[in-house]
Parts: C-alpha cells; structure tokens; sequence
C-alpha cells in the first residue's frame, strides 16, 4: 500500500505564503483567545479544592449545591458532572492548612442527606504550592527549548535551529489557543502534554530537516526551493504515516481514556496536528525567510572539508615524518 | 545473493527478547517474587500529602522547656526569682537574690546556645541565630522521624515519610481502602502529642470562666478548656512542672469504670521533678494537658514516685490506641500544616487503570494492523519490535523499582505511536532505494544507513524534551518523562538494531520469493 507516489514533487515553496498566512491567522486567534477566554488554571497552578463524589444513581447536582453553598465558605463552589452522569466535581478556590480536618471532610459531612455517595478524590493545593508548581513549569518550558536550540545549533545550524524553535513556538501557541478556547482544566497533565508536544513536533521537523541538509549535499542546484520540495515530498509520507499512527493512539487515549486524562489526550490530539503541519509547512519555509543560502553552507562546508583533509595530510606527514 | 542465518544483531535482540519477557513476567503475573512496578498512588488509591512544618512553633515550644528548666534549678536551690515569662521567643524574670546571680549565670551558661541579657538583676533569654537555624531544622527531622514512626505503628504497608527541601515533609500513604481510615490516618500524622503536666493556679482558680486571656497572663498564667466540654475552663501555670519529652511510654489500659486510658511512664530525671514537685505541692490540683486540653486536674494526695501517670478522659479504644502511638512516638515538636494532598479512592484508581488499558490496548492493536496493512511483512517485523520494546519498557521499569502513574500509562500509549516512527523512516528509505532500482539485499542495507542520522536525531531530541520534563516536573509528571524516555531508549534497541537484525537472518527467503509486494508492500515501478 502507498499512498503518496514517490516521484512527484509537491511545490509547498510556491505556496508558502498561504500556509505562512494560515499560520499568522491561527496564532493571532490563539492569542486573541488567551487573552480574551485565558486559560482554565486547574488547581495545580492555581491553588485550590477538588472533591470528586460518585453516586449510585444520577448525581443530584441541584441538590448538592444547595447543601453546599449554604456554607458560607463554599458559597463560590462550582459543581459540575464529570464524565458519568453519576460523578461530580466539587471545585473550589478555598483551601486550608488542616492537616487533620480539610474540606473534605467538611464536603463529606455536607453532603449528607444527598443520596448514597462515595468520595472518590480530594485534591488540594495550597496557593503557595500552586505557584511553585507554575514556576517550574514555565521553567521547564523554556529550558526544553534552550536544550533543543543548543543541541539542533550544533547538530545543523543557527538557522535550522532558529527555524525550528519558530515552529515549536507556534504548535505550543495554537494548542494553548485551543485550550484556551474549549476551556480545558490547565493542569500539571496539559504541561505535561505541552512538553511532549514540543519533542514531537521537533521530531517530525528534524527528519524534514535532515533531508534537506542530505539534499543540499547530494544536489548541484543552488535553488533553496527546490531542494526543500524535494525533501519535504520525499519525507511527506512519512510524516503523514508517523503522524497517522500517533494520532491513531491519542484518539483512543482521548476516546477511551476517561475524563481524568481528558485534558492530556486533547491537548496531543490538537498538538499532533499542528505540530506535523508546522513541520512542513512552517519549519521549511523559513529556512528561506531567515536568509539561508545554499552557496554560503556549501562554500562553509566546503572549508570544513578542506581543513579535514588538510589535517589528515598533516599527521600523515607528522607520523611519516617520525618513522 | 545474502549469506542470512544468525548475526550479532539478532543475538542481541534476542537477548533483548529474553530480559524484556523474563523481567515482566513478575509484573503480568503479579508473582510473589521479583521486581514488579508499583502502582502510583493515583492509580492503586492512597493518599499523598506534602506538610510544611511550622519552625517558629518549635523555638517557642524550646524557650518554654528553658523557661521550666530554671523554674526547677530555682525551685530547687532555693533561688527566689520573680515574674518568670514566656512570650514567644523571648524568657523574661527577674532575680530578686542578688547573691545567687554567679550561681545563676552558671546553670544558665551551661544551655546551648542561649542569650542572656541582664539589665541589673532583670534577665532576658533568647536563641542565638545560629541556635534558631539548628533548632528548626531539627524540628523537620524530628518531625519526619515522628510521623515515619507514627505511621510505622498504625499498620499501614509501606507509608513513606521523606523531607523536602528545607521545611516540607513528603508523605505517601498507598493502600488506605476507605475515606474514614484516611481521615485516622492523618488526624494522627497532625497531632502534636504534646503532653504537659501543669499546676492550677490554686488562687485564681474560681476566676477560670471570667479572666480575659491577657489577664490571665500578666500572672503568668493561661487558660485552658477542659477536653470535654469545651466551655469548662482551667487557670493553669504557663510554664509546665514538665512534658511529654520525658516520656518513655505509654499505653492504652483500662480504668475501674471499664474506660479506657493511657498508662504513662516517665525517665528518671522526669520521675524526679515529678516526684519533688507532688511532695511540695499536697493538697494542691495537677491539670493533666494533652494538645492545650486539660484531660483531668486531679488533687495531689502525696508524694507520686515511681513517674507513672495516667490519662483519662473518654477516650473512645480506637482513639486511646492512636494517641499512645501519638504519645510513644514522640511530639512534634512543630505542627504541620497541609500544603498539598492528593487522595485517590481504590475505585478510582481501578478506573483509570481500566481506561488506560483499553486506550493503549486499542491503540496497540490499530497501529499494529496499520503497519502490516501498508508495509505488508516490513510491517510485521516492526511490530515484533514494538511488542519486545512495550516488555522492555515494563521490565526495565521493574527493575528500577519505577512506579507507574497514570501520565506514565500515556507515556506507554504514546511510545507505541511513536516506537514505530523509526520502522516507518526506514522502510520508507528502502521503498525508495527499490525505486533507484537497487537489488533487495542492497536496499535494505543501505536504507538503514541512511535512516540513521534523521533516527538519532530525532530520538535524542525528544529524549532531550524528556530529560528536562523529569529535572522539572512533579510528581507523576516524572513518572511519564521516565517511561518516555525508557521507551525512546528501548526503540532504538528494538526498532533500530531488532529489525535490521531480522532483515539480515531471513534476507536468503526474501530474495527467493521475489515478491516486494509481499515484503514490503510495494511493487516495483520500473
């Protein structure tokens, strides 16, 4: 089975400036609804009480916030079904040092009266533990991407490694969008996925790129546009093939895998298609825009080889000159 | 035409084949024996807490152990002093025998790192800085020590107890089955077990339910509830005859009446102090306080040697039995509060264990058929490889004793999308080689080589993604950056070397056959 021919070449250089466009309309819509929605901070980052509560029937929702927010300290409580039509989620912003009495204990003794209940989880996170947590993950976030730029900076280019973090910018921008926009629980989970997000798509970019740094050697043309075609065709249906079975699995993830790991699976879900997209059509292109010039890396590589070969004369000469 | 038969690449996917199975089958088979991963707390139930414990707390509770210190040395050498308080980090007195001064400085010198400051005959007592740091971060470590010992005598399985940074403690409580037995367990983790015998203020005790806390201590006293009923009040001395620090057991028993109380034994020196005080103090009433609640204030009949004491005050058995751990244990010397708590019912746990199963086995058997689909027996040889590289992972897991969390389980799930990445880049390498009309033997060789740089580096970056996700994250989030990076590891063995391997040993069969289509799931164009 196949489905793209190997032999054609697509012109995606002919038509970068639709899909640079497509990209800049994404992104500004990404933004424009982080900052108008902003993100869903779970509790994780935000500090915080949450109370899952399973019951043997159909979750009294109505009733539960009566009992519930009668309790001035829970007035602000939001309750909402989660997954099941059995199970709610009892949300707040309150959290307390108790070790001993907490608010869910609190939840459980108000509760009473609602029905035949379980308490299934009590999460809380104290505001200062919340900010530490945000800390660290923006932390990660921009130590993933200076490790990814030194490491690409030296395996290829400055600009492949520049090119590439633009492409890593905007996956985590438009999934972020897209969080922002269904209002997805940002957890410590979504900062996971953001992550691995970012090692995917560079994934995917790296192959591209891979191939075009072997076609620059393997061609005589001096026409960037080109040889990027040329590799981005050639790795096209394995891009789309890589992306096809990960994306296979996310969608059983996110079809299978319950409301807990919900906001997980969406955010891979939403980022493996941005992310195989950007890596053909974002990565690719700006190559171009950053004033790669083949003449310049062949010359450059040229000298490399040229110092190499020079080097290798020297200690032939050295050692026979020793003998 | 290829040699084929046996190389050194399948010899050690071979191998690999045998540790992956060999070390997973404790894990499947959940034997008694063997390293097994363990389930993370979000997938088995359990609880987890992170406490910060409340330092300050612990110099004050110092000052006040000094504070009982020279009560006694003063007591006892007949040294008349006057107006003995504790106020938060601070002791102040005032010596009304200016003889004893010298004797008095000496007993004082002899204390740790305390600060004494005279003005005349008028002392102030304080922690040097250096004595401060030293003292809180005991109090972590005595609090850890506490509460691993605590939960050591509950009989829960395998609680763990760990400092954090400078004043937090990490506890991990896997195997609580329901709500109430979480709340037991922590109620013991937080009390203070502080145990403090204390003199009634014989000549205010009628004013208890009227004097305003203030008042009570311009005498130098505090007003206590009984443990009760919260509205009956004590007067009681602030600084205590002794406490809990002298203890060397207790134990639940039984009164007369059938109730049950706690028996408790003091050391010597404590026996001591106890004893010399009660002969002093006939006729006069003990409040027996335990957390800033007077369990009883009975009347010293006579001189009580031996320093064992009693504890009683209606207590239900389950509670008798966890405040005797509480009290054997030790105090804390600093309470703690909750900065974190994860709590996961077992069910739930189940849950999430069900759901991931079905993702990842619905997304094995998908990808799976996917690739025999495109690449006909290219693609089965890449599943043989990812199914060796899901056993490595678990062994591999196992044998570090990793815990399996549930972004751990997306972990594996995603690493069978991503696993079959390198079989994909390279069968598609070969494809393209068959096309330049290369002979089968030349282009699976060459195919290899030439899928290898874009491999590495595609591997090592996301490996990169993963080191920093584990040096960064919390939690269960280092649970998913290790099965990550295991199984990045472990495709590359599987993927990479396996399948290569494979190609060399039966490469004779498929030059015979003649069939690409069937190998690999094209025909030839030219």
């Amino acid at each position: 089975m196949q489905i793209f021919s190997k032999d054609k070449i697509y012109n995606f250089m002919g038509k970068s400036n639709i899909f640079i466009s497509i990209s800049i309309v994404l992104i500004l819509a990404s933004y424009f609804f982080l900052y108008t929605k902003g993100l869903n901070y779970g509790i994780d980052f935000s500090g915080g009480t949450v109370v899952q509560v399973r019951y043997d029937k159909k979750a009294p929702i109505k009733a539960v916030r009566e009992h519930i927010t009668k309790k001035k300290e829970f007035e602000s409580a939001t309750i909402t079904q989660f997954g099941s039509p059995n199970e709610i989620i009892i949300r707040f912003a309150k959290t307390s040092g108790n070790v001993s009495t907490d608010a869910g204990d609190k939840i459980k003794k108000l509760l009473k009266g609602t029905g035949n209940f379980e308490i299934r989880r009590v999460d809380i996170v104290g505001p200062k533990v919340g900010g530490e947590l945000r800390e660290k993950g923006i932390m990660s976030m921009v130590m993933s991407i200076l490790a990814i730029l030194i490491y690409v900076g030296f395996r290829f280019e400055w600009r492949f490694a520049l090119a590439s973090v633009i492409a890593l910018v905007h996956d985590v921008s438009i999934a972020m969008g897209a969080i922002a926009l269904f209002q997805v629980d940002f957890n410590l989970d979504v900062l996971a996925a953001l992550l691995t997000l970012l090692g995917y798509s560079l994934n995917d970019t790296i192959i591209v790129f891979d191939r075009i740094r072997e076609g620059i050697v393997d061609t005589k043309d001096l026409n960037l546009f080109n040889v990027i075609n040329d590799s981005v065709s050639k790795t096209l249906s394995r891009t789309i093939l890589t992306s096809l079975t990960t994306f296979f699995v996310i969608l059983t993830l996110f079809l299978l895998g319950g409301e807990i790991i919900y906001s997980f699976s969406f955010t891979l879900l939403v980022g493996i298609i941005v992310g195989t997209y950007s890596s053909v059509f974002v990565a690719s292109p700006m190559l171009k825009w950053l004033g790669f010039s083949l003449k310049d890396y062949k010359a450059k590589q040229v000298a490399k080889e040229k110092r190499r070969i020079e080097r290798e004369k020297m200690r032939a000469q050295y050692e026979t000159g020793m003998m | 035409m290829s040699k084929g038969g046996i190389n050194y690449r399948l010899v050690i996917f071979f191998i690999a084949i045998v540790f992956g199975v060999g070390f997973s089958l404790p894990t499947f088979l959940q034997t008694s024996k063997g390293a097994k991963i363990s389930l993370g707390l979000d997938l088995q139930g359990g609880l987890h807490m992170l406490l910060g414990v409340k330092t300050d707390e612990a110099i004050k509770s110092k000052m006040k152990s000094i504070a009982s210190s020279v009560k006694f040395f003063t007591d006892n050498n007949d040294i008349v002093i006057d107006t003995l308080r504790v106020k938060d980090e601070l002791v102040t007195f005032t010596l009304l025998d200016g003889d004893e001064e010298k004797h008095l400085d000496g007993m004082l010198k002899k204390i740790q790192g305390l600060q004494v400051n005279k003005d005349k005959l008028a002392y102030t007592l304080s922690l040097s800085n250096k004595e401060k740091i030293a003292t809180k971060k005991f109090a972590v470590s005595q609090a850890v020590e506490t509460i691993r010992n605590r939960l050591d005598q509950f009989g829960l399985s395998e609680p763990n107890v760990a400092k954090q940074g400078v004043d937090k403690i990490l506890v991990e409580l896997p195997g609580i089955k329901t709500i109430e037995q979480e709340k037991r367990a922590r109620e013991l983790i937080a009390k203070a077990a502080h145990l403090q015998l204390m003199a009634i203020d014989e000549k205010r005790s009628d004013q208890a339910n009227s004097m305003s806390e203030d008042e009570a201590a311009s005498y130098g006293d505090v007003i206590l509830p009984d443990s009760k009923n919260q509205a009956r009040k004590y007067i009681v001395k602030s600084v205590p005859i002794l406490d809990g620090s002298m203890l060397t057991d207790a134990k639940v028993g039984f009164s007369n009446m059938n109730q049950p109380v706690i028996n408790f034994t003091l050391n010597s020196e404590g026996a001591k102090i106890f004893g010399d005080y009660t002969a002093k103090n006939v006729g006069n009433h003990l409040a027996i306080v335990l957390d800033n609640l007077v369990y009883s204030a009975p009347v010293i009949r006579e001189r009580i040697g031996g320093g064992s004491g009693q504890i009683s005050g209606g207590f239900s058995v389950k509670e008798a039995h966890d405040v005797a751990i509480a009290l054997r244990s030790g105090a804390l010397l600093a309470p703690v509060k909750l900065l974190e708590k994860r709590s996961v019912g077992p069910s739930l746990g189940a849950d999430s264990i069900k759901a991931s199963m079905l993702a990842l086995t619905t997304g094995f058997v998908l990808v799976f058929a996917f690739m025999i689909l495109y690449y006909g027996m290219a693609g089965l040889i890449a599943d043989v490889a990812l199914l060796v590289n899901l056993f490595l992972v678990i062994s591999i897991m196992a044998l570090f004793g990793a815990t399996l969390t549930l972004p751990g389980m997306a972990g594996i799930v995603l690493t069978v999308g991503m696993a079959v990445d390198a079989n994909v880049i390279i069968n598609e390498r070969i494809r393209e080689l068959f096309r330049e009309g290369k002979n089968v033997a030349q282009a699976v060789e060459k195919g290899y080589a030439n899928a290898m740089s874009a491999i590495l580096d595609a591997n090592i970056t996301t490996l990169i993604a993963a080191v920093v996700l584990y040096a960064y994250g919390t939690g269960p989030i280092k649970g998913f950056a290790v099965t990550m990076s295991i199984g990045i590891l472990a495709s590359m063995l599987t993927a990479i070397l396996g399948t290569h391997g494979i190609y060399q040993w039966i490469m004779p069969y498929i030059e015979r056959s003649k069939s690409l289509l069937f190998w690999f799931g094209v025909r030839r164009s030219k």
